[in-house]
């Protein structure tokens, strides 16, 4: 049972059935690791921003610094028009970077593996920059989808090639994360179960794997969540800034 | 040897692996419906709450604490910029008192040189002033000792060539003769005796 690399991507109920309607609003595994981690950003950035001192402590520091790499990174990418939105791609980023990072802790889950939690982050996105175009631009939003210097000829094609590539985003940014995080985590107890059936002569192969997996896998749950942060910044700067 | 046995179990456990995996694949458990309802419902829940609390208490403190720490380190900077700019016009009063007094210590060393130079110039001329009038008086004695002296000399030559008449020959001989001679011995002689 423990070597099927899959078990460990199971939902399971804790505590009683919730219903609400039809609907099983049940408290699992993945609610609890949604909340282990909003609380832990919660408590951390609460800490970090308690006390102003001219010297910051660790945790200040820390609170800043997540502060000022965010800050920067939707000004680089969004420009300035960007910062009413600042909290919502923080938190986004913050919440993706805190499930990934705790999936990487043994016996944890890890929330961010599971399609249609990256696949609601994704569309909160895509809605909600599909609405601020809109609110912006107004039917104008919809020149998005017709570059400007392409021949008429071509015109009907790159039309259909951009409003396509337009719906798939939620798709692909909620793939893309939830795939990498899968795969990082399949890997990992594959090699582990090599290391539980080789035993102690042929093991350590297997461990080294192991080990120089983890130090991979933590790299990835910070550059998914970049790319998940920035991703969003780009979609905004475009409904923000209309390029076409 | 080992190498070998490392190597088969590595190679066996594959198939031992595969065969666990074919009894047990139940497919992923991502794509099973029964928990996206209860998923979706905590992530909108939880990542709502985080929303808010973040946007409204947590971040707003920490930008805030980032803005006072930027307008603090602003004001040091300003009022360090301000200190070296006192100490600056300080320096340079410092440098103009110093300027000043040394030109100061200039004249008046001048001045007492030249006071001194005066002064010293003053006395000589009144001690060279002293000087020749004692040079003409003691000259003016010397004329007056030379003027006297031929007489004095004619005087005690006669009176000593008249003692010495007597004695050798013993007879009175009358002072006008004599004196004649020595007159006329001495006008002879004159410069010979007195010659400057």
């Amino acid at each position: 049972m423990a070597a099927n690399p899959m078990t460990q991507f199971e939902v399971y109920r804790i505590g009683p059935e919730i219903r609400i309607g039809t609907f099983d609003i049940s408290f699992t595994n993945a609610s609890l690791f949604m909340v282990i981690s909003s609380v832990a950003i919660l408590v951390i950035f609460n800490l970090g921003a308690k006390k102003n001192l001219m010297l910051p402590n660790k945790l200040q520091l820390l609170a800043e610094i997540s502060y000022s790499f965010v800050s920067k990174m939707i000004s680089d990418t969004a420009g300035s028009k960007a910062k009413p939105y600042f909290a919502f791609i923080f938190s986004l980023f913050m919440f993706v970077l805190f499930c990934n990072m705790f999936g990487m802790i043994p016996y944890t889950f890890t929330v961010t593996s599971h399609i249609i939690v990256t696949f609601v982050l994704a569309a909160f996105v895509f809605i909600g920059v599909t609405i601020i175009g809109f609110i912006k631009h107004g039917f104008g939003y919809l020149k998005l989808f017709v570059p400007s210097g392409v021949p008429i000829v071509l015109l009907p094609l790159i039309v259909i090639i951009e409003i396509i590539s337009y719906l798939s985003r939620p798709v692909s940014l909620s793939v893309r994360l939830f795939a990498n995080m899968m795969a990082g985590h399949t890997m990992m107890k594959v090699f582990g179960g090599f290391v539980v059936s080789l035993g102690i002569l042929g093991g350590w192969l297997p461990l080294s794997f192991s080990v120089a997996l983890t130090g991979l896998e933590i790299l990835v749950a910070f550059l998914q969540a970049y790319v998940f942060a920035i991703l969003t910044c780009i979609y905004l700067n475009d409904a923000l800034n209309l390029h076409h | 040897m080992i190498k070998k046995i490392f190597f088969q179990l590595i190679f066996f456990n594959f198939f031992f692996l595969k065969e666990v995996f074919a009894a047990e694949s139940g497919g992923m458990p991502q794509l099973n419906p029964e928990f996206w309802i209860s998923q979706i419902f905590w992530l909108t829940l939880t990542f709502g709450i985080l929303y808010i609390v973040l946007s409204k208490l947590i971040l707003p403190k920490i930008s805030a604490n980032l803005e006072s720490r930027k307008s603090q380190i602003q004001d040091n900077i300003e009022a360090a910029e301000k200190q070296r700019e006192d100490s600056e016009s300080k320096l340079k009063e410092y440098e103009d008192i110093v300027f000043k007094s040394k030109l100061e210590a200039k004249k008046i060393f001048k001045d007492s040189r030249e006071k001194i130079i005066k002064d010293i110039n003053n006395k000589k001329e009144t001690l060279e002033k002293q000087i020749n009038e004692e040079i003409k008086k003691v000259e003016k004695e010397i004329e007056v000792v030379k003027k006297s002296a031929p007489e004095k000399i004619n005087r005690v030559a006669i009176e000593t060539s008249s003692e010495l008449v007597k004695k050798i020959i013993g007879a009175e001989i009358n002072n006008s003769s004599i004196s004649a001679i020595v007159d006329d011995l001495s006008k002879k002689n004159r410069n010979k005796y007195y010659g400057n």
